[in-house]
């Protein structure tokens, strides 16, 4: 059944502490953007190669305005789109069953192209590497590459971003929430310390009860937060 | 979703659920060259089938692979099912080897019920989990049709909600037509059964349908139009006169497909008696949907074994 | 000589619900009833508690399976059983292996409930040979056996041809000896499986429909009427033929009836999970079905309640719907479901009770020693009731070889607190006395 992606919210709670204003977000995209450009050497008469693909729905949304952003910066709009990683979780079974979301693969396919994957909080590493394997049956890019809003640490697997929003050292127990117009009421990045409730109607992947395995302390792994590296 | 028994168990939103999910998978595996997903890796499916089927049985069969789980088909005929032994003790022996999905077909309705009766109690004492499937039970329902079917509804109508289908045909003995009323009522649809007062069931008035004799009258007001299949053995049973008679009050042939609207989608669960209930011509058609209603049938199981088997056990 | 065990001075009783007496029971009689009796020294008391006191209750319709169903109940379980439930008098039905169509069959029959010598087994003959409904048994003989056989019936089977129901309740009526129909058209029923209905067609269950009841009752009415011959209407179920019964009862059709009390009970809305134990022929019906039987058994249309008691075998139940045997227990459940559906709603007080379940089921089957008054003279045969104890049905706890009762988990009003035949204790507080 498709599980109800919101969390439970408590009212007259602590409010979440803001990370990002909206303005800190528009700036964050927009630096993304410009590193983009910057390493895929996109632009006019260089527009074939690259192809942004959101992991929904927060991710999905971050590609379009990734996309936005570059098409005004170059002039030429890169192909973008979105890969539902959920058939491909290795947590399936440790929740109520995920609603699939939309894939959709831009005209042209991704053989031989250079993807960017994006998503809005890197955590574990599990998701990415979902969508990783959703890519490779969707087609065989000449590269990937991973571009996230926050990365907050807790890797599981050897996954690193090339395009970094945001490093935020948070313990396991705490939750980022990333909001975003197109999917909430307004742009913003939320830090929530444990026990407390979102300040709004629970909007933020992180939020999700028993879903995210970002959100999920896995048994066995060190709770020591990680700040490897600055903004990128 | 624990076991998919009756379309009765399931509100609109569970049923759009399984619908949205069909459709996405269906999306997902559109012009793919491998056709496979590994999201039910190491999971056992086995096919559970006491009557004869070919579309039913391969098409979960398809569903299973496709998702990766390990599919296994146990008919009636090569197990020990004719050696006396009872559905309980076959059905559990499947469970307690590690099934964690049956499908089963069986002749008398209630049979898929019973199963995940004793499954469930099994699992009390065990702790093993078994989802069961009904893939047809006697005349009771058969749930995966009228999911696919509501999947080419969709496809073909935009939405199911307040259009107006109708069913014609031998309602008394179809199981195909008692889940596509409970589903598509529960969808918002408008549901017609359109057949001789002898192949409907007394205590139709109680379902969520209205009942019409004259499939003339019916067809211009139709979005859709779904035909049953008749089987031989009931054209001796006095349910109607002849096979003759019944051709030309309920047959859809060329004359009566002029009668719908333009584009009507034409359904039949198949296997079609071609010039009995629907006349070659008009199973051809380009309103025909019976080939689209096959390869539904495909991402519509493969959705309801991502429901029952993906996520964590109820 | 006195039997001294069957003697017995039984304090504080209240008959029929009435004022609390003591009873003299002297060689299985009543000597003497009154208040501060004294009995005989080495006569056994009994304190009745102040309970209510009915006649040992009859049953003119159970299934003792015994012989050749020995797996699903024996005529000793079927015996405890039955006096646990407060009875001193069953008709146990024909449809055995073989078929007791013969004398020395039903001689067996009664036998063997001798031997056992809990309740008064009554073998019932059948009315055709192998109950095929194509050829009379022999009813004389079987009526002069050892026997002494008073009821015949095919049940499980209706005797459907009307030409050879007429000559049974023709050739019934010189024996002084009722037919008992099981009254359903089988041309009706063909594949039946449960009630025709909005229940039975969502589920997919063939539909055993009213009319096949009905139309029997109708014609076997006139049968009996012409053929001047009693006329015995086992489990009737549905409400529409009531109406045939109160009509052929005005023009003195010699006809009675009963209802089982699952009837009285239960409808086909239990049927949503097709759990066997539900199965039941004639099946159970609608709620406007058991309201009526209620009402009919209140007014006497119908005339007594009979249990239908048929044991199955796990492997007989624990299947698929359609596979499944029908038929359910009853022996040790009757008279609370009749005190839950007929007396506490008011449509019968204790009088009521021991009419239904003890006066008339004795005098259809011609018993002339059982459902007898409460009186000095009269035989010492009760059934001794708590009506206000609550106990919960748990079907592996019951007497009964068998475990297919349909109210497993459910609290039932009133409890058989003593059984007693003849002046003789056959069960008291729940057990057997051997």
């Amino acid at each position: 059944m498709a599980n109800d992606r919101r969390g439970d919210v408590g009212e007259g709670q602590d409010p979440a502490r803001e990370l990002l204003s909206s303005a800190d977000v528009a700036r964050t995209i927009a630096r993304i953007a410009h590193q983009i450009i910057e390493k895929t050497a996109f632009g006019p008469g260089n527009t074939g190669d690259l192809v942004l693909l959101g992991i929904p729905t927060r991710g999905a949304v971050l590609a379009r305005r990734l996309a936005a952003a570059i098409t005004e910066f170059t002039g030429v709009a890169p192909a973008v789109g979105s890969v539902d990683p959920t058939l491909y979780r290795d947590d399936l079974r440790r929740g109520p069953t995920r609603a699939l979301v939309d894939t959709a693969v831009p005209e042209g396919g991704i053989d031989g192209k250079l993807v960017v994957l994006v998503d809005d909080v890197l955590m574990s590493g599990r998701t990415t590497r979902a969508a990783l394997d959703a890519l490779s049956d969707e087609g065989r890019p000449r590269a990937v590459q991973l571009a996230v809003l926050v990365d907050r640490g807790h890797r599981e697997l050897p996954i690193r971003a090339d395009y970094v929003g945001k490093n935020v050292p948070t313990s396991r127990a705490e939750k980022i929430l990333v909001r975003l117009t197109e999917s909430d009421d307004r742009d913003g990045v939320l830090i929530q310390r444990p026990g407390a409730a979102p300040a709004e109607p629970g909007v933020g992947t992180e939020a999700e009860p028993s879903v995210g395995t970002e959100a999920e302390p896995t048994i066995g792994t060190e709770a020591e937060p990680t700040t490897d590296g600055d903004d990128a | 979703m624990k076991h998919l028994l009756s379309i009765a168990d399931l509100d609109a939103a569970t049923a759009t659920g399984l619908l949205d999910t069909a459709s996405r998978l269906k999306d997902t595996l559109l012009g793919r060259e491998v056709r496979k997903l590994p999201t039910l890796r190491g999971r056992t499916v086995v096919t559970l089938f006491y009557e004869d089927s070919t579309r039913t049985r391969v098409s979960f069969e398809i569903a299973g692979k496709w998702m990766s789980a390990d599919t296994i088909n146990v008919s009636a005929k090569g197990s020990s099912v004719s050696k006396g032994e009872s559905l309980r003790d076959t059905s559990l022996t499947i469970s307690a080897m590690g099934a964690d999905c049956v499908i089963v077909r069986h002749p008398a309705s209630g049979a898929a019920h019973r199963i995940a009766a004793w499954a469930d109690k099994d699992a009390g004492t065990t702790g093993t989990h078994t989802s069961i499937v009904n893939a047809g039970d006697g005349t009771h329902e058969h749930p995966t049709q009228a999911l696919l079917d509501a999947a080419t509804l969709r496809e073909r109508l935009g939405s199911v909600a307040g259009r107006r289908i109708g069913i014609v045909g031998d309602v008394l003995h179809s199981r195909v037509a008692r889940s596509n009323v409970l589903l598509l009522s529960t969808l918002g649809a408008e549901v017609v059964l359109i057949a001789p007062p002898t192949l409907l069931p007394t205590g139709v008035a109680e379902w969520p349908c209205r009942v019409a004799h004259h499939l003339d009258a019916e067809l211009p007001a139709l979005d859709a139009v779904m035909m049953l299949r008749v089987q031989a053995e009931r054209m001796h049973g006095g349910f109607f006169p002849s096979a003759r008679e019944y051709s030309i009050a309920y047959g859809l042939d060329e004359r009566r497909l002029a009668l719908l609207p333009e584009g009507t989608p034409v359904l039949h669960p198949g296997p079609m008696v071609r010039g009995m209930e629907i006349a070659p011509a008009v199973a051809d058609a380009p309103n025909a949907a019976v080939l689209a209603q096959v390869r539904n049938g495909v991402h519509v199981r493969m959705a309801v074994l991502y429901h029952l088997l993906a996520g964590a056990p109820e | 000589m006195t039997d001294l065990l069957n003697d017995l001075l039984i304090r504080n009783a209240r008959p029929y619900g009435d004022e609390a007496v003591d009873l003299l029971v002297q060689d299985g009689v009543v000597t003497g009833i009154g208040t501060g009796l004294t009995a005989p020294e080495g006569t056994e008391v009994f304190d009745a508690g102040g309970h209510v006191l009915l006649p040992g209750l009859v049953d003119l319709h159970v299934h003792l399976r015994e012989p050749g169903g020995e797996e699903s109940e024996t005529i000793e379980t079927g015996s405890h059983a039955a006096a646990l439930g407060g009875f001193t008098a069953v008709f146990a039905m024909p449809n055995t292996d073989p078929v007791a169509d013969t004398a020395v069959v039903v001689e067996h029959v009664r036998r063997r409930g001798e031997e056992v010598g809990l309740v008064d087994v009554h073998p019932v003959g059948a009315v055709t040979t192998g109950l095929k409904g194509e050829k009379l048994a022999e009813l004389g003989t079987m009526a002069a056996s050892a026997a002494q056989v008073r009821m015949f019936s095919d049940d499980g089977r209706c005797v459907n041809d009307p030409l050879i129901m007429r000559r049974a309740l023709e050739y019934a009526s010189a024996l002084d000896v009722v037919i008992a129909q099981h009254a359903e058209d089988h041309r009706l029923t063909d594949g039946a499986q449960a009630h025709e209905g909005a229940i039975a067609s969502r589920l997919g269950l063939a539909g055993w429909p009213a009319t096949a009841e009905e139309t029997v009752v109708a014609r076997d009415c006139a049968l009996a009427r012409e053929a001047g011959a009693a006329l015995h209407v086992c489990h009737v179920s549905s409400l529409h033929s009531i109406a045939v019964l109160r009509a052929a009862k005005a023009q003195g059709v010699r006809v009675s009836a009963e209802v089982t009390p699952h009837h009285l009970l239960l409808t086909d809305g239990r049927l949503t999970g097709y759990d066997p134990v539900n199965k039941v022929n004639p099946p159970l019906r609608t709620g406007a079905d058991t309201q009526a039987m209620r009402e009919a058994l209140a007014e006497g249309v119908i005339d007594v309640v009979a249990t239908d008691h048929a044991p199955h075998a796990s492997q007989y139940k624990d299947t698929e719907w359609a596979a499944a045997k029908p038929g359910m227990l009853g022996l040790q459940t009757a008279l609370s479901v009749v005190i839950h559906t007929m007396v506490e709603p008011g449509l019968l007080d204790w009088h009521g009770v021991a009419r239904v379940m003890s006066e008339r089921p004795a005098e259809i089957g011609n018993l002339p020693d059982q459902g007898r008054p409460i009186a000095v003279g009269e035989p010492a045969t009760f059934a001794l009731v708590d009506p206000d104890a609550q106990w919960t049905v748990r079907g592996p706890a019951l007497a009964s070889r068998a475990a297919n009762t349909p109210y497993e988990g459910m609290r039932l009003p009133g409890a058989v607190v003593a059984t007693v035949l003849r002046g003789r204790i056959t069960a008291r507080d729940g057990k057997v006395v051997a």
